[in-house]
């Protein structure tokens, strides 16, 4: 059984004064996640992300088409206690100290009243902000109510995670400490299911992605497999002065450096390029795939 | 599901409680009741009318000002700050929210009243010397205001789940004032004729009957309020919050939030 199961969610919205004008923020959405995984869901601003994890968590009602989280329907209450949430740019009760709203919401998340402190302590040193526990909220830094945020997720232990862009507002540190607690997630066989626009984060993190745009899935699959279907090319590098004749019309950009020149050839090409440079005599000194970044 | 209503309420309470503009509102009741001591002290023979009738119009009139301004933001004010999603991503039944909210200021109302009749009490002692008999009713009176307190509160909430706080104001204060009216509403439709008759006697069905529920000049003329009359206020007062409540609960179930 997949952990998040999204058949054909959809959804569009009526806007002008008799409401009449459509607008599609996603268009029929089909996507597993297995459990276990983490799971990066990219695209550019508009996309259709934060949609797509609004309408998992129920906060918009779907125009079409259903979702199943452990295999449960969305709006499911008894699937909710399984799941932790982190909404995208997050704002808490600002009047509450950091203690009061982790008691709170593990109260609302049903945590046992004996276990209530000891998780709101734990998670509080998880994320960094054992010194801040009594501080209202509203003397908290953006980056330090990202970790409230991310606290608040993980506190009563459930099985699947959703990050609404976790990295948003944080330093290299705490980006750091919310990668270390990603990795910590899934070796505790946690499911993670984050939108983020930080590719390196999702080519780091992510044991797949699917990416987005304009409402539309535009791929799903491993990162190496994405990047590899995108562009196939290698790196030659050999003993020479100049780009030979022979090779120019193979080669999409060559660099000259001293004694060395480096072409970069489509994979298609490859064996015709090695075969020329050996007619030629050059010592080739490496072939090298170059892989294609995420973006 | 009592207990997340119960978690949500006491929450909505420590909110109200930690707004430094509720203590505002509170001294201006407690600084009426005080003023009515002074007024009634150029009442001669009327001191105790006095006292009683500014106090409880304080209690009252600050109650509902709170319940408004407290209320027009319960819900409004969670969407705008999306203190919502992590509220309802947890196994939190939308409706549980409503109760919840409803809960916890009628319960910061209750809160407020007992301080404010405090108030009016030392007042009604200092111009007395002793407390009377009849000054029980003053209780029933209270019992009234807080009557009147919960239909306001579901109506706050009403239209705090699908209206901005400003134009909840707006509504909320107006269908207060004209319930305090509803007398002179019924009267109207009673002499109407044609489509006024029917649309003033939907009115007078629809628009919450404050001024049946206004029992302070009876109680500050020292006149008893009939049992039966207690039973069948309180009857209506609960149905009708009941029934605001639902509507509340319905247009916030389907409600997408932003």
């Amino acid at each position: 059984m997949s952990a998040i199961e999204i058949l054909g969610l959809e959804k569009t919205y009526s806007a002008g004064l008799w409401r009449k004008r459509q607008r599609c923020a996603l268009r029929p959405l089909h996507l597993n996640v297995e459990a276990g995984e983490v799971f990066g869901f990219l695209g550019p601003n508009g996309a259709g992300k934060t949609t797509t994890l609004k309408l998992l968590m129920g906060l918009v009602f779907p125009s079409g088409g259903s979702a199943r989280i452990l295999g449960r329907e969305i709006h499911d209450p008894r699937m909710k206690a399984q799941i932790g949430f982190l909404p995208e740019q997050p704002y808490f009760y600002d009047y509450l100290t950091a203690n009061e709203l982790l008691e709170y919401y593990a109260q609302l998340s049903g945590v046992a009243t004996q276990e209530r402190r000891r998780r709101v302590i734990e998670v509080l040193g998880r994320v960094g902000l054992e010194d801040a526990a009594r501080l209202p909220l509203r003397k908290f830094s953006k980056g330090m109510l990202q970790r409230v945020g991310i606290a608040q997720a993980i506190l009563h232990d459930p099985k699947v995670l959703f990050f609404d862009e976790p990295m948003s507002g944080l330093d290299p540190i705490g980006r750091r400490q919310v990668r270390d607690i990603i990795v910590e997630l899934k070796a505790l066989g946690k499911t993670v299911f984050f939108s983020t626009h930080i590719l390196s984060d999702a080519e780091s993190l992510c044991d797949r992605v699917a990416i987005i745009d304009m409402g539309e899935l535009r791929g799903v699959g491993a990162v190496a497999d994405l990047t590899a279907t995108v562009e196939g090319k290698v790196e030659i590098i050999w003993h020479g002065s100049s780009l030979p004749a022979s090779l120019q019309a193979l080669t999409s950009e060559s660099h000259l450096s001293g004694d060395l020149v480096r072409a970069v050839i489509r994979e298609a090409n490859q064996d015709a390029a090695i075969d020329a440079l050996r007619h030629l005599g050059v010592r080739i000194l490496s072939i090298t795939p170059v892989r294609t970044s995420l973006e | 599901m009592s207990t997340r209503i119960v978690h949500i309420a006491s929450n909505t309470f420590r909110e109200a409680v930690r707004d430094r503009v509720l203590y505002n509102l509170i001294a201006f009741a407690l600084l009426m009741s005080g003023a009515a001591v002074l007024v009634g002290q150029i009442s001669i023979g009327i001191e105790r009318l006095v006292v009683v009738n500014l106090g409880l119009t304080a209690v009252s009139l600050f109650g509902v000002v709170i319940a408004i301004f407290i209320g027009i933001g319960l819900v409004s004010k969670e969407i705008e700050k999306r203190t919502l999603y992590t509220v309802l991503s947890r196994p939190v039944r939308r409706w549980e929210f409503i109760a919840g909210k409803f809960f916890g200021l009628a319960g910061t109302l209750v809160v407020n009243t007992a301080f404010m009749a405090v108030g009016v009490f030392a007042a009604l002692l200092y111009v007395s010397r002793a407390f009377h008999r009849a000054d029980a009713w003053i209780l029933v009176a209270l019992y009234f205001i807080v009557l009147q307190f919960l239909m306001i509160t579901a109506i706050a909430l009403l239209f705090s789940s699908f209206s901005s706080p400003l134009l909840s104001a707006v509504f909320a204060f107006s269908l207060f004032v004209v319930g305090s009216f509803a007398e002179d509403l019924r009267g109207f439709a009673a002499l109407a004729r044609g489509v006024s008759h029917w649309l003033a006697t939907g009115a007078v069905y629809l628009v919450p009957n404050f001024a049946s529920l206004n029992v302070i000049s009876s109680v500050a003329h020292e006149q008893p309020i009939a049992k039966q009359f207690v039973v069948s206020s309180s009857l209506y007062a609960l149905l009708y919050t009941g029934m605001v409540l639902c509507g509340a609960v319905l247009i916030f179930e389907r409600r997408n939030l932003k």
